[in-house]
């Protein structure tokens, strides 16, 4: 089951540059949350910083308070403990290029000194199945490289690959950018899926698809977060002018 | 030319005509050709022309006797070098045990720990140990293994050959790790992978082919050494199978017989050279075809 994120005072750097002014954030679990905002605005940042994804870029850093269900993110919990729980689906599909499909999917596991190989079977079968790419590669599994599929098919690969490690959290840095209308459209729909079991982060540009698949939607600008608030009330009846500006496509 | 004169209206982009291309750059692109062409023949010339005199010289004195037997006293017909053969084969592996866990390890720490002063002062003095001349690491394996232990060895020659094969491994090591997507390594984070889990798991698999090119050209390159050899395995008439006693090994023994004032000896140089080239082209392709094998499709 996903578990809810609360977010107080949250800062982000760069070296001397700050990307995130002051983010509080309540995110609802079970839910889509889509966060938007022009490029730059700190959007993948915030996401990193969920994860702790954002402290292993040389001279990040991070200070304020995140909690993840019953984790402190940033006060006693080791990173690697946390991104177990806490699922992350990148804007480029990044399968690991030298591993089968099935060594894919079971890596985050096997790695994890996980070896119980019929427990294994099943949840690369269930995993493959969440992200709607069993049929496609059910006769290879073993066979084919990750890397030899389509850039859709390695999206929704990165997708069951981080489903496999069973998070409670899965974020999404626009995980459609980079793929066409089709396979976008199948992953909006395993969205909308996961959402049942998962409490989802998604960063997008597409501002139709923060609206399609998100309840909750959070404008970001210049490292602030603007607004959050109902994905409805952000496209409709924006309490802040530089987010309707945004949504109705006069700047950004 | 520009020309605007039809369907300006709908194109955008003025219309030009582009000239038909000249005689002069046809002319050019056949001669660069040309040029590419016959620098991959100077290049491939020597290598094919050294292997074809070995055959030619060497051949002749190839028999099972040579490939089975030890060197004869001087003066007596026949004998082989068997001894010699074995020997290079333990001192290599001596070599590649000690020299490859380090330089892989070192090409590590250079990638993905080395971003710092530290790591640029590991590059410098891996660039330099890369320079200094073979006899003078020969010294060095002398001081330390051969007088503590008081008399020559494989073992000696081993860490002779290994701290030659270091720089090689680290630098190339190094490099095939940077070339590893820095978004591979942050799939494994993301997974709830540790560091050095991912290092090993995730980025050396990724970077394995390259790492064992690098492997195999350190191999290759200190299989052929000699002066490392002079006072470490020392060399051997007989057969030895103690590690810790002088070692006779292909390069040693073609120095000592090519110098020799015997024509059979002269032969059995030639020969030996043959079988040490054939020995190390057909290390480096077991290895490639090895890893062949155990690679995906479309990987």
């Amino acid at each position: 089951m996903g578990v809810g994120i609360t977010v107080e005072h949250l800062n982000a750097f760069y070296g001397k540059t700050q990307a995130l002014f002051d983010i509080n954030i309540a995110v609802l679990a079970n839910h889509a949350t889509a966060l938007i905002g022009p490029s730059g605005c700190g959007k993948s940042t915030f996401i990193r910083c969920l994860n702790r994804m954002h402290e292993t870029i040389p001279e990040a850093r991070v200070d304020g308070a995140v909690r993840i269900g019953d984790l402190s993110v940033y006060n006693g919990t080791s990173a690697t403990q946390l991104r177990r729980r806490v699922g992350m689906v990148f804007q480029k599909p990044n399968p690991f290029p030298t591993m089968s499909i099935y060594d894919n999917v079971a890596a985050g596991l096997k790695l994890n000194g996980f070896r119980k190989r019929k427990q294994l079977d099943e949840i690369v079968h269930k995993s493959l199945n969440a992200s709607a790419l069993w049929d496609e590669v059910k006769d290879h599994l073993h066979k084919k490289s990750g890397a030899s599929l389509s850039g859709g098919q390695q999206q929704r690969l990165c997708i069951a690959r981080a489903l496999a490690v069973q998070p409670e959290v899965l974020l999404m840095d626009e995980p459609c950018s980079a793929l066409d209308p089709i396979s976008t459209g199948k992953i909006e729909e395993l969205i909308f899926q996961l959402k049942e079991q998962y409490t989802i982060v998604i960063v997008t540009h597409n501002m139709q698809q923060a609206a399609r698949v998100a309840e909750f939607t959070g404008f970001f600008l210049l490292g602030k977060m603007i607004e959050f608030d109902k994905t409805e009330k952000i496209f409709t009846n924006p309490s802040d002018k530089r987010t309707e500006d945004y949504v109705t496509g006069r700047f950004g | 030319m520009p020309d605007t004169s039809s369907n300006s209206t709908a194109v955008l982009i003025p219309q030009v005509s582009v000239p038909p291309i000249s005689l002069r750059r046809r002319v050019t692109d056949r001669a660069m050709t040309a040029v590419a062409i016959l620098t991959v023949v100077l290049v491939l010339l020597p290598l094919f022309a050294i292997f074809a005199y070995l055959v030619y010289k060497g051949i002749g004195s190839i028999n099972l006797a040579f490939l089975t037997q030890t060197p004869k006293p001087v003066g007596e017909a026949g004998g082989g070098m068997a001894n010699a053969i074995v020997g290079s084969m333990v001192i290599l592996a001596i070599a590649s045990v000690l020299g490859v866990p380090f330089g892989i390890g070192a090409g590590i720490f250079l990638s993905e720990y080395g971003r710092n002063r530290y790591g640029d002062i590991v590059r410098f003095v891996s660039d330099v140990l890369n320079g200094v001349p073979s006899i003078v690491v020969g010294i060095v394996a002398y001081g330390l293994v051969v007088m503590r232990q008081k008399h020559f060895s494989a073992l000696a020659g081993g860490v002779a050959l290994a701290i030659m094969m270091v720089p090689t491994i680290a630098r190339t090591t190094e490099q095939m790790l940077l070339l590893v997507p820095q978004a591979i390594r942050e799939a494994a984070y993301g997974l709830g992978v540790s560091r050095w889990r991912t290092t090993l798991s995730i980025t050396l698999r990724t970077a394995t082919s390259g790492v064992i090119t690098g492997v195999m050209l350190a191999f290759a390159r200190v299989a052929g050494e000699t002066a490392p050899l002079l006072f470490t395995a020392f060399g051997n008439q007989f057969w030895n199978w103690r590690t810790d006693q002088p070692t006779a090994a292909l390069s040693l023994q073609i120095f000592t017989y090519a110098i020799s004032p015997f024509d059979e000896w002269h032969r059995q140089a030639w020969a030996g050279a043959l079988v040490l080239i054939i020995l190390i082209v057909g290390a480096v392709a077991a290895v490639r075809i090895a890893v062949r094998h155990g690679t995906l499709a479309g990987a």
